[in-house]
């Protein structure tokens, strides 16, 4: 499937599931912030990668998707559970682009004009992020082609 | 307190706005990327630069690495159990917290500590 829009995802989504995401996000930021203080940056730097809205958004994801079965006549429990599934392994995968984050300002930020390093930061977490995704959607492809008894090639190709 | 409130508001608007992008996205699992967008460590490390200086929130950074890492196999868990399991995401996603905790301290305890 290639990477679109989804404009109809706002129409789904509810004003107080907005609300709870930006009081988590909030809370997350300022409770590192207060962690920070207590404990001293090594600890408070744990959080900035703490999944804090990722149930909220695992949940309502679940429960749009079984939305949309149940409206069907069909039981969406299923469907529900691997949408929820397949998101969780998207987060994995930008998990490793907040890895290299991570990396970058570590090593950059003490020599470099911040806003330019976050930026460029945040630059390397889309591009490895896109990346991995891209790698695991070729490698989906090639593994469906041989259980389907395909020949394929070094570039994925039949 | 302000600093508390400042904290709160640009990390709140900052988790949103990706949360946001990553709905208007598809396939879900090109949307799920954005489950692990740096919001929260970009309203904290912007704020911290210019209250702590750029020493300390490079530290930050540092200990991030142990936090992303306990992220992904928190995420490749989950992810996981929700494939093979019938059980709901919220208490998947919820009951799965200590993972990420255990993960991220272990690797503090292992190699952030000193």
């Amino acid at each position: 499937m290639r990477v679109g829009l989804n404009s109809s995802a706002l129409g789904q989504a509810k004003w107080s599931q907005y609300a709870l995401r930006f009081l988590f996000g909030g809370l997350i930021t300022a409770a590192a912030g207060l962690v920070a203080k207590q404990y001293g940056p090594v600890v408070g730097g744990l959080l900035l990668a703490f999944p804090a809205i990722f149930p909220a958004s695992a949940t309502l994801i679940e429960k749009h998707e079984k939305e949309k079965k149940d409206n069907h006549g069909m039981s969406g429990a299923e469907r529900g559970r691997q949408a929820a599934s397949v998101d969780a392994a998207g987060a994995a995968m930008g998990s490793l682009g907040l890895l290299l984050f991570a990396v970058v300002v570590w090593q950059f930020l003490s020599v470099h004009r911040a806003w330019a390093t976050l930026l460029w930061a945040t630059a390397a977490w889309l591009v490895v992020s896109v990346f991995v995704w891209q790698i695991r959607k070729h490698a989906g492809i090639v593994r469906r082609r041989r259980h389907m008894g395909f020949g394929v090639d070094h570039a994925g190709r039949q | 307190m302000i600093q508390m409130l400042i904290r709160f508001l640009v990390g709140g608007a900052l988790v949103s706005a990706f949360a946001v992008i990553g709905d208007l996205l598809k396939p879900k699992s090109f949307a799920g990327l954005f489950g692990a967008a740096p919001s929260v460590a970009l309203a904290t490390l912007a704020l911290t630069v210019a209250t702590e200086g750029a020493s300390y929130a490079a530290i930050e950074a540092r200990s991030m690495m142990a936090g992303a890492v306990a992220f992904f196999i928190y995420a490749s868990f989950v992810s996981w159990i929700l494939m093979h399991y019938r059980s709901k995401a919220f208490w998947v996603t919820l009951g799965a917290m200590p993972l990420w905790f255990a993960v991220a301290f272990g690797l503090w305890g292992i190699g952030l500590r000193s």
